[in-house]
C-alpha cells in the first residue's frame, strides 16, 4: 500500500508515514485537490469515497485529514494537510468529492478554515450569528453562555 | 394547459415553503425549507444544527470509559451499535484483545439492536405513506426487543452496557430461553410485517421509482448502510471490513437495483431476516468463557491515531481518535451515516412531487441526534 502511495503521488512529493493498518500521505495544502483528483481517478487507487474529513487543531496549526475509501478496490488511503493557525484556507475538495460539502462547512462553523472555491460556507450547525469557533482547543468548554 | 414546469417565465414566481423544524414527517428537528412550482420542488435548503450539543467537544474532555455514555445518545434508536465503535477504536489503539464470548453478546445486540431500529423505519415509513397499521406492528416487536434489552443491561435505551476490552455484565439466566422465543416472534413478526406493506399496491404506487438516485451518486454523497445498497453497490462494513466476530458468520447483503424509495425499504426489510439468522448462528457458536479482558480501570491508549468503523443500521458510522496518550482523546471526530445520508437530500429532491417529498425523508432513515451531534 505504501508503495503505490509513492507511486501514485510521486510528482506531489507526499511525506508517507503510517499508524496502526492506515497508510497516510502529508501533502502540501494547495496541492489537495490535485491529489485527490488523481487518487480517484488513477486506475490503482480508485478513491471515489469520501468517507470522513475531520480537521484537528494542534494549537499552533490546523491539520484537516481525509479518509478516503474505494468501493472497486476496498481499500483505506489517509490524506493529510497541515495549515497554518492564523488565517486557515485550504481549497475545497467538492469538486472531486460531492459529499465534502458540509464536512467542509461544519469544519468553517467549529474551527473557522476557509475552504476556498466552496459555494456555500454560511452556519450549518451553528446558529447565524455565533461569535468564536468552538471546536478550536482555545474555546472555553464551560464559561459559554448562550443567553 | 401544460405540464411543464413554468419556472423562469413571466408572471410566474417559485413559491417558498418552509417544513419542520416541529414537524411529525421530519423526524426529529430538521427543517427545510422548499422552492415549488405548482406541485414540483425546485430546489430545497435543509436547516440542521437544532440539536447539536458539542459532542465532539465533549469527548475530549471525559475519560475514555466516559465516552460511552455520550455515543449512546448519538443515534438513539442504534445504541449498541453506537458503543461497539467507540469501544472498538479505543481497543484498536491499545491493541485489546476482546475475548470470544464478548464479542459473540456483543454481535447479538447489535444485531438485535438493527432489528429494533429496522422495525422503526417500517412503522414511520408506513405512517409517512399514509397506513396507520404498520407503527403497530413495528412497535409490537420493537418492544420485544427493548425489554430483553432491559433485562440484559437494565436500560430499554441508552444502555452504557458495553465496556473498553469486553462488556459489563454477563447474559442473564433465562437468556436462552428469552431469545430463542423471542427470534421466533420476530421472525413470525417480520413476515407479517412484509405481508402487509411491502407488496401492497397503493404503497408500490407511492414509492416505486420515487426518489431516485444513481450508484455514482450515491457513492460521490457518501451515502452507506441500506440507502447505498438500494442502488446496487455491495458496501458492508461487515463484510469488506469485518470486526468483531462477523467473518465466522454466513450471512447475505441484500440489494436493491433501482435506488427508489421502495428498494430502500425492501433492502431494510431483508436486512432484518438476515440479522435473526446472524443471531442464530451466534446462539450456536457462543462458548463460556471470560466477558472481559485484563484491563486497568481507566484505560490509557498510546500516543497515536485510529480510525475505526462499523455497520450501523444507517450505514458506515466511524470514529477518528487522535490520542497523545492520556486518558482523554485529544481529537475525536465522527462520521455519522445520517450526516451523509441526509446530503443528498437535496439532490434526490430536485423535481419530486411535494407529496413525495415526506416520502424521500422518510425513506432515508435518518436520526437527528448522530447528524447534529
Amino acid at each position: 500500500m505504501e508503495s503505490l502511495l509513492v507511486e501514485c503521488l510521486k510528482e506531489f512529493k507526499p511525506r508517507i508515514g503510517s499508524s496502526l493498518d492506515d497508510t497516510i500521505a502529508t501533502v502540501s495544502s494547495e496541492l489537495i485537490v490535485e491529489v485527490g483528483r488523481k487518487l480517484k481517478d488513477d486506475y490503482r487507487t480508485l478513491c471515489d469515497f469520501l468517507r470522513c474529513l475531520s480537521v484537528v487543531d494542534y494549537e499552533d496549526h490546523f491539520q484537516v485529514v481525509y479518509h478516503l475509501y474505494s468501493t472497486q478496490k476496498n481499500h483505506q488511503l489517509v490524506i493529510k494537510s497541515d495549515i497554518p493557525y492564523e488565517d486557515p484556507h485550504i481549497p475545497s475538495v467538492m469538486g472531486v468529492w460531492v459529499g465534502a460539502d458540509w464536512y467542509e462547512r461544519e469544519g468553517h462553523d467549529l474551527f473557522g478554515i476557509i475552504f476556498d472555491g466552496h459555494p456555500d460556507l454560511t452556519p450549518l450547525i451553528l446558529y447565524e450569528g455565533f461569535e468564536g469557533y468552538p471546536g478550536r482547543k482555545s474555546y472555553p468548554l464551560n464559561d459559554y453562555k448562550e443567553w | 394547459m401544460t405540464s411543464e414546469p413554468q419556472t423562469g417565465t413571466p408572471g410566474t414566481v417559485d413559491m417558498m415553503m418552509n417544513m419542520g423544524p416541529q414537524h411529525p414527517a421530519t423526524h426529529g428537528v430538521f427543517r427545510m425549507v422548499l422552492s415549488i412550482d405548482g406541485e414540483r420542488v425546485i430546489d430545497m435548503v435543509p436547516h440542521i444544527g437544532y440539536l447539536h450539543r458539542g459532542s465532539e467537544k465533549l469527548c475530549e474532555h471525559e475519560q475514555y470509559s466516559q465516552i460511552i455514555t455520550l455515543f449512546d445518545r448519538l443515534d438513539y434508536i442504534a445504541n449498541f451499535n453506537n458503543e461497539l465503535v467507540i469501544c472498538k477504536a479505543t481497543e484498536k489503539l491499545m491493541g485489546l484483545e476482546v475475548p470470544d464470548r464478548a464479542q459473540y453478546i456483543r454481535v447479538i445486540l447489535c444485531e438485535l439492536n438493527r432489528l429494533a431500529s429496522h422495525m422503526l423505519f417500517y412503522g414511520t415509513f408506513g405512517l409517512d405513506a399514509g397506513a396507520m397499521t404498520p407503527i403497530m406492528y413495528g412497535f409490537r416487536e420493537r418492544e420485544r426487543i427493548q425489554s430483553l434489552f432491559e433485562s440484559i443491561s437494565g436500560a430499554r435505551m441508552m444502555h452504557n452496557f458495553f465496556r473498553i476490552g469486553g462488556i459489563r455484565y454477563d447474559l442473564p439466566e433465562d437468556f436462552n430461553q428469552r431469545i430463542t422465543q423471542l427470534l421466533n416472534e420476530l421472525q413470525k413478526g417480520a413476515e407479517k410485517a412484509d405481508k402487509l406493506l411491502t407488496f401492497n399496491e397503493v404503497f408500490l404506487a407511492r414509492t416505486r421509482d420515487v426518489g431516485i438516485i444513481s450508484a455514482e451518486d450515491a457513492i460521490a454523497y457518501g451515502l452507506s448502510g441500506p440507502n447505498l445498497r438500494a442502488t446496487g453497490v455491495n458496501y458492508d462494513v461487515r463484510k469488506s471490513d469485518p470486526y468483531e466476530v462477523y467473518d465466522r458468520i454466513d450471512f447475505d447483503i441484500p440489494l436493491g437495483d433501482r435506488g427508489d424509495c421502495w428498494d430502500r425499504h425492501y433492502v431494510r426489510m431483508r436486512e432484518m431476516y438476515e440479522s435473526i439468522k446472524i443471531i442464530r448462528q451466534c446462539l450456536e457458536q457462543i462458548s463460556e468463557g471470560p466477558i472481559m479482558a485484563p484491563v486497568r480501570r481507566i484505560a490509557r491508549p498510546p500516543a497515536g491515531e485510529v480510525f475505526a468503523h462499523a455497520e450501523n443500521p444507517r450505514g458506515d458510522f466511524g470514529v477518528y481518535l487522535v490520542s497523545t496518550g492520556g486518558d482523554k482523546p485529544y481529537r475525536l471526530k465522527m462520521r455519522p451515516p445520517s450526516f451523509c445520508n441526509l446530503m443528498a437530500l437535496r439532490h434526490m429532491l430536485r423535481d419530486a412531487y411535494i407529496a413525495d417529498a415526506v416520502m424521500i425523508l422518510g425513506s432515508l432513515d435518518i436520526v437527528l441526534g448522530e447528524v447534529d451531534r
